[in-house]
């Protein structure tokens, strides 16, 4: 594999990393959020 | 770029390093201690509940393939995972783990309750520093003990909703306990050259494959009575009896022919039936709650 090839790759691999980081942060907010309007509702 | 390509793993190398084959079967398992508690928990909190089951399965996974890397990277059935593919460098899957455990009990705790919490955090510890640690390298023993930490999820499913821990989840708690050696020693048969090359000291490696296959049997009949116990307590009804009785005497013949026969093929097959068995057994607890045929 070429030099280039391989950034590309690399560039690649941490591009999906860092929108699956993105996905769980933003899966983890919507969470918290909800969670006391739950909680407050009387959900057990 | 570096030799130690941590920054080249991918999205799904993390997502390996949780086992999602085995969180699979903790998952089910758990939404069905859920399901059969007495009461009701808000169905988002029963999300929050699962994932946090699932989450620290995973977690317990990767911290498992941090401590057993040089030994994965021996074992053919292990040798490309992550770690000692050279994917994911060993101190970030540590780090992945431990942050995914801590998260998965403090959130169980502050959504959920913190009994489920408790012992969440408890099947973590149990499967890291019982098993992982201290048991799978010293003693042909070790799934036997081990195995409990597979056994915790349905009993943390039921937690999640009652707040407390009575004779039904103990119940479900004991069956995937006593499922746990037939189904790991039919897979170690037909891999002791590998354990044996590894240095861990499966029963087959140890005590040799006719011991096993004795062994094997002896669970499978000693796991009958629990099979059928929920039944006989009441969590479940005669649907699910009835149909506990035929998948025990499957499996039961699954342990005679592997006694018999010394050949891997069988040994495959009764480890690819004690999946369908304990998936079987969990599906028909929730069938027979759902039919509401209750004794």
């Amino acid at each position: 594999m070429s030099r280039n090839e391989e950034r590309k790759q690399f560039d690649r691999r941490r591009r999906g990393r860092n929108l699956a980081l993105l996905a769980v942060l933003a899966g983890i907010v919507v969470l918290l959020y909800v969670l006391p309007f739950v909680r407050m509702g009387g959900g057990q | 770029m570096t030799p130690a390509l941590s920054a080249g793993a991918s999205a799904g190398d993390y997502l390996a390093l949780l086992k999602p084959r085995v969180m699979s079967l903790v998952v089910f398992t758990g939404l069905v201690g859920l399901y059969l508690a007495p009461g009701a928990l808000h169905p988002f909190l029963a999300f929050i509940a699962v994932l946090c089951i699932a989450v620290g399965a995973g977690a317990s996974g990767a911290i498992n393939m941090w401590y057993d890397r040089d030994i994965d990277a021996i074992m053919a059935r292990t040798k490309n995972r992550p770690i000692p593919a050279g994917r994911v460098a060993p101190e970030n899957a540590l780090a992945f783990g431990v942050v995914l455990a801590v998260a998965a009990v403090a959130l169980m705790g502050v959504a959920v309750n913190w009994i489920a919490a408790a012992l969440l955090a408890l099947t973590i510890a149990f499967y890291v520093f019982v098993y992982t640690a201290w048991l799978k390298r010293r003693t042909p023993h070790n799934i036997v003990i081990g195995g409990a930490s597979g056994a915790f999820p349905p009993m943390i499913g039921w937690a999640a909703v009652t707040g407390d821990v009575t004779l039904a989840p103990l119940v479900l708690f004991l069956l995937i306990f006593m499922w746990t050696p037939p189904h790991f020693w039919a897979l170690a048969l037909y891999r002791a050259g590998d354990y044996a090359k590894a240095g861990v000291p499966m029963l087959p490696v140890v005590a040799g494959g006719r011991e096993t296959r004795k062994q094997i049997l002896i669970y499978t009949v000693l796991l009958a009575p629990v099979a059928l116990a929920p039944a006989y307590i009441g969590l479940s009804g005669p649907v699910y009896g009835a149909a506990a009785a035929v998948f025990s005497l499957a499996f039961l013949a699954h342990g005679w022919r592997v006694l018999r026969d010394q050949r891997d093929l069988v040994a495959k097959r009764m480890f690819g039936f004690s999946i369908v068995y304990l998936f079987g057994l969990f599906a028909m607890l929730v069938i027979d709650k759902a039919l509401g045929l209750g004794w």
